[in-house]
C-alpha cells in the first residue's frame, strides 16, 4: 500500500472540484473576477496535482503531451480567429460589435469576449502543463527520502 | 490610535509580514524553503491585494504565483541544486549599494504619488473614466475589468496569449514534452542524485522522443 493513501484519497476528491471551479471562474468571469487567465491556470492545477500525486506517466496517460500541444495552439487560433471573424463580418480586428449589430443588450459583445476568453482558456491551461511537463519529464523520479 | 481603520491595520500586518519573508528568503540557503516562501510570498500579497479591492488581480496572483510557478521552481530546483552558493561580501556589498540607491530614490518618488482611492489619480482619470461609462453602455457587464480586458483592450490581451503561447512554445523546443525520454539526466555538480530507480521508470516512459 502507498504510504500517500490520504494524500491519494483527498486529491482525488479535490482534482474534480478544482477543475469545475475552472470552469466557474471562466464562465463567471463577466460577472465576478475571473477570467480565461485565472481559470486556465486553475484548470491547469488541476492536472498538475494529479501528476504531482499519482505521477507524471499517469498524468501523461490522461492528458496526452500531444493534447497540450494541440490546445497551446488552438488556444491562439481561437482569439486571432474571433478577430479575423469580426474582419469577415465588416468590422475591425477583434470589434465585437459585429458579431450582432442589432442587438440592444450588446449581445455581440458577450459572444466576443465569451470566445476570446475561450481562447486563452486553451492557451493559458495548455502552456502551463506543457511547462510543467517540460520541467517534469527531465527531473528524475524521487524517491520520498530523498527530498 | 482610534482613527486606524481595521482595512488599514490589516494592510500595515501583511505588508510586515511581506518584509519577514523577504529578508527570510534573502538569508536562507536552502532552495527548497526558498521556493516555498515565495510562495507564502505570493498568497500574501493576493491577501494585501483582496484587501485593496483588486479581486482579479489577486486571483491572478493566488493561482500563478502561490500555485504554478511555486511548483515550476520546485521543478527546476530538481534540475540543478538544492542549496545556493554563499554569495561573496564584495558582491554582497555591490547589491546592498543598489538597493539602498533604489529604496532611497522610490522614498523620494512617493511624495508624487496619488492619495490612495484617489478617483482623480492618472491612472484612473482619462481612459478610465470613458471605459467605466461606455462599459455601461456599450458591453453591459457588471465585471468592468472583463470588459476592459476582453474588449476595450482585447488587442493587449491578444499579445498577453501570444507570449504565454510562446513561452511554452519555447520551452517545448527546448527541452521537449518528453524530456528526450530519459536519456538526459540531472547531475548538479556532478554528483548523481536520482538513485537507482530511474533506469526501469524510464523504459515504462512510452512515447519516446522529445
Amino acid at each position: 500500500m502507498s504510504p500517500h493513501v490520504i494524500l491519494r484519497v483527498v486529491s482525488k476528491l479535490l482534482i474534480p472540484l478544482i477543475a469545475l471551479f475552472a470552469f466557474y471562474v471562466q464562465f463567471h468571469g463577466d460577472y465576478g473576477p475571473g477570467g480565461g487567465f485565472q481559470a486556465g491556470v486553475i484548470f491547469a492545477s488541476a492536472i498538475i496535482l494529479y501528476a504531482l500525486v499519482f505521477g507524471l506517466d499517469e498524468a501523461k496517460r490522461a492528458v496526452p503531451p500531444s493534447w497540450v500541444r494541440i490546445g497551446m495552439s488552438l488556444g491562439v487560433l481561437i482569439y486571432g480567429g474571433t478577430g479575423v471573424a469580426t474582419w469577415m463580418l465588416g468590422g475591425e480586428f477583434l470589434s465585437f460589435t459585429f458579431f450582432a449589430p442589432q442587438s440592444t443588450h450588446a449581445a455581440g459583445q458577450h459572444w466576443g469576449i465569451l470566445a476570446v476568453e475561450l481562447g486563452v482558456l486553451f492557451a493559458v491551461a495548455s502552456a502551463m502543463v506543457a511547462i510543467f511537463y517540460a520541467f517534469g519529464s527531465r527531473a528524475p523520479e524521487l524517491r520520498d527520502e530523498d527530498w | 490610535m482610534s482613527n486606524l481603520s481595521p482595512t488599514l491595520i490589516l494592510d500595515m500586518g501583511l505588508l510586515a509580514m511581506l518584509v519577514v519573508v523577504a529578508f527570510a528568503v534573502a538569508r536562507l540557503r536552502s532552495l527548497f524553503a526558498i521556493v516555498m516562501l515565495q510562495g507564502v510570498y505570493s498568497l500574501l500579497s493576493a491577501a494585501w491585494f483582496v484587501s485593496l479591492d483588486a479581486v482579479d488581480v489577486a486571483f491572478t496572483e493566488a493561482a500563478v504565483g502561490a500555485g504554478i510557478s511555486t511548483v515550476l521552481m520546485l521543478g527546476a530546483m530538481l534540475l540543478t541544486d538544492r542549496d545556493a552558493k554563499p554569495v561573496p561580501v564584495g558582491q554582497a556589498l555591490g547589491s546592498l549599494f543598489v538597493v539602498i540607491i533604489a529604496g532611497l530614490a522610490m522614498f523620494y518618488a512617493i511624495g508624487d504619488m496619488p492619495a490612495f482611492g484617489d478617483a482623480n489619480s492618472p491612472a484612473n482619470a482619462y481612459v478610465g473614466f470613458e471605459y467605466i461609462a461606455a462599459t455601461k453602455n456599450d458591453i453591459i457587464l457588471p465585471n468592468v475589468v472583463t470588459a476592459v480586458l476582453a474588449s476595450f483592450r482585447s488587442i493587449d490581451t491578444f499579445g498577453e496569449v501570444v507570449v504565454v503561447y510562446m513561452a511554452g512554445l519555447g520551452i517545448v523546443l527546448l527541452l521537449g514534452l518528453n524530456g528526450n525520454a530519459g536519456k538526459w539526466r540531472a547531475r548538479p555538480n556532478g554528483q548523481n542524485i536520482c538513485g537507482q530507480n530511474i533506469g526501469q521508470k524510464n523504459m515504462s516512459n512510452k512515447g519516446g522522443q522529445s
